[in-house]
């Protein structure tokens, strides 16, 4: 019975996974183009694609360390483009916090912006699903994507820099991001923190190490929060 | 090129940000657990893909690296067409899709 569960988990998270497919194996790409040109070598390019899983700090430490900036500086900038991830980690324990502690480890690693916002907006609609379902769910929206992430970026790796500009690879993360995001927007309160979130990103784009993005994303949160409660007041008013 | 660091160095800044990534994402999920969240963060957290996505996209959409921050317009209409096709379908993958085709003809039209 739970087996049968776990599976359709699965696949459904599969499912819900594999359009990403379409982006992450061009960002990962060039991903891979981008740090061989930098001067990594294939084991370096890999272990850190493997042992890092996520794309925008992964640019900016091979960008950092292209323009020579310290070993601290490289760290933080890179870590604080992860920041986000400590947030989507919170957002997971109502829903996978009472899995054992090494599930949570492999969740952890796992989570990418992908796995961790199409996994929050299922698991908030569907709520009542049982932990194995949701681990499973998880584990589904990651199949796809993971080890397409590493291939992609051997691929890059080992083509170089062979793919033509004209591609215009770079634009395959804002698109995945905008298309992820788009059909989440469906209350006030969504578009609220939304909206906040690209105005203080624009205004604070200068603040270093990506403390910006990051000032940006608690004030939308505590924007989004406080048009819903003031929503609620108002319709029980 | 890399040309400021040590083989060792590198190795160092690789094998720091795979294992500060992982704490940063294991922190809340491995530290807390099962323990209950107060009703105030969890509405907050709700937020968390439309408080952060969007912010981290803007910039790259307006001021894009690849044309040294300047506006391209082909990159900027490909993210409107992104955003309008995946809010009134519903649907991630036609999104892209779109999104994609609005790029590549538009870098060809305007190119």
């Amino acid at each position: 019975m739970t087996r049968t569960a776990d599976r359709s988990a699965f696949l459904r998270g599969a499912k819900d996974g594999a359009p990403f497919i379409l982006v992450i194996v061009p960002f990962a790409i060039l991903f891979g183009v981008v740090a061989t040109e930098a001067g990594l070598d294939l084991a370096q390019t890999m272990v850190m694609t493997v042992a890092v899983i996520a794309g925008a700090a992964q640019f900016a430490a091979v960008q950092q360390m292209v323009d020579g900036a310290p070993v601290f500086m490289v760290l933080a900038t890179s870590l604080a483009v992860n920041l986000r991830m400590a947030m989507y980690s919170a957002t997971m324990v109502p829903y996978l916090g009472a899995a054992p502690w090494w599930k949570r480890a492999v969740v952890a690693y796992f989570l990418v912006d992908q796995s961790a916002v199409l996994s929050a907006d299922t698991f908030e609609r569907e709520a009542s699903r049982s932990l194995a379902w949701k681990l499973g769910y998880f584990f589904g929206v990651i199949l796809p994507i993971a080890p397409l992430w590493y291939a992609g970026t051997l691929f890059g790796a080992l083509v170089g820099g062979r793919i033509p500009e004209a591609f215009a690879l770079d634009f395959a993360m804002p698109i995945t991001f905008l298309a992820m995001i788009a059909p989440m927007i469906k209350t006030l309160p969504h578009l609220a923190a939304a909206v906040t979130s690209v105005i203080l990103a624009l205004l604070l784009s200068g603040l270093p190490f990506g403390s910006g993005l990051l000032v940006a994303a608690v004030m939308a949160l505590i924007v989004g929060a406080g048009v819903e409660v003031a929503m609620e007041r108002r319709a029980t008013a | 090129m890399i040309t400021a660091y040590s083989e060792a160095q590198i190795w160092l800044v690789i094998g720091l940000l795979g294992l500060g990534t992982f704490l940063i994402r294991f922190s809340f999920l491995g530290f807390i657990g099962q323990k209950a969240l107060p009703g105030w963060v969890l509405r907050m957290l709700r937020y968390t893909p439309v408080a952060v996505i969007p912010g981290l996209v803007a910039p790259l959409v307006l001021w894009p690296p690849a044309t040294d921050g300047q506006t391209d317009p082909a990159r900027f209409i490909a993210a409107i067409v992104t955003l309008v096709v995946g809010g009134v379908t519903k649907n991630v993958l036609l999104a892209i899709v779109a999104g994609a085709v609005t790029l590549f003809s538009m870098l060809w039209l305007l190119g």
